[in-house]
């Protein structure tokens, strides 16, 4: 006696959607941490340099935040940074370097379109709402602080 | 002294990973999928928030540059410049948030507009 289920084609695919994504989503998180802690961890190396060489902590962050962002700038005019992007996903994008290629990417690619509406307009499609976001909700927070307190 | 001074990376790597981890389910789980752009809207505002609050301190604290690195780092400096600059009253609150981010901002555009012009796009 056998057990036959009928599905159709349709069924068929349903089931194997419900199925696939779990282990792209573990795989995905995954090389997202090693990703993303490996480029915090080059940050936090260099960061220990700047100290070692009597920097304060205050500045030796700045200055290794402000490093990265080089870095990014570097590996994505070099385009290096668009394999480590689909390698690490978020791991990629989320640091500060990602941040730098969201800048650089566009910027470089529309470069025929000028130095102002080419580079300089598109070098903000993305830094841009980030920073307006970033801005508000920095006064709304501030304004808040300056009423309640 | 040298051999803490390389204790720090353990929590440099663990918490700058978790913090991308939390992005790539934002990405993953998010219905319309979410795009690079929003999800380092929604961290950057997330950083400012708890940065204005003064919650995300500690967490530098501990992890460094696994906390400033990622973007919640970058709003986090924007909340405190404006809690900061709250103290000396309305222009103070204006002028904080991007005056914390300010070195940030100015190096991004800098080094960004330098490679943008000097390299040139593969294929």
């Amino acid at each position: 006696m056998s057990v036959l289920v009928k599905v159709t084609p349709q069924e068929y695919e349903e089931m194997n959607k419900k199925i696939q994504p779990k282990p792209k989503l573990i795989r995905n998180c995954a090389m997202a941490f090693v990703v993303g802690g490996g480029i915090c961890l080059v940050a936090q190396i260099l960061i220990n340099v700047f100290l070692y060489l009597g920097i304060a902590l205050k500045e030796a962050q700045i200055l290794g935040t402000t490093s990265m962002i080089f870095l990014g700038s570097l590996l994505t005019g070099l385009g290096l940074y668009d394999s480590i992007v689909s390698l690490g996903g978020a791991g990629g994008i989320l640091p500060v370097t990602g941040f730098a290629n969201a800048m650089v990417s566009p910027a470089m690619d529309s470069k025929k379109d000028g130095y102002i509406l080419g580079v300089g307009a598109k070098m903000f499609s993305v830094a841009g709402p980030v920073i307006i976001c970033g801005t508000i909700v920095a006064f709304v927070m501030g304004l808040g602080c300056l009423i309640f307190r | 002294m040298s051999g803490s001074l390389w204790l720090n990376l353990v929590p440099a790597f663990v918490v700058g990973g978790l913090l991308c981890v939390c992005a790539q389910l934002l990405m993953d789980l998010t219905k319309p999928k979410f795009t690079p752009a929003h999800v380092l809207i929604v961290f950057a505002s997330l950083g400012t928030v708890t940065g204005a609050l003064g919650w995300y301190e500690p967490l530098v604290k501990f992890a460094g540059a696994g906390a400033t690195v990622p973007l919640t780092g970058f709003g986090y400096v924007m909340g405190k410049g404006a809690v900061q600059g709250a103290e000396s009253g309305i222009l103070g609150v204006l002028a904080g948030g991007i005056e914390g981010a300010a070195i940030g901002i100015t190096a991004a555009i800098l080094f960004s507009f330098i490679c943008a012009v000097s390299f040139k796009p593969k294929g």
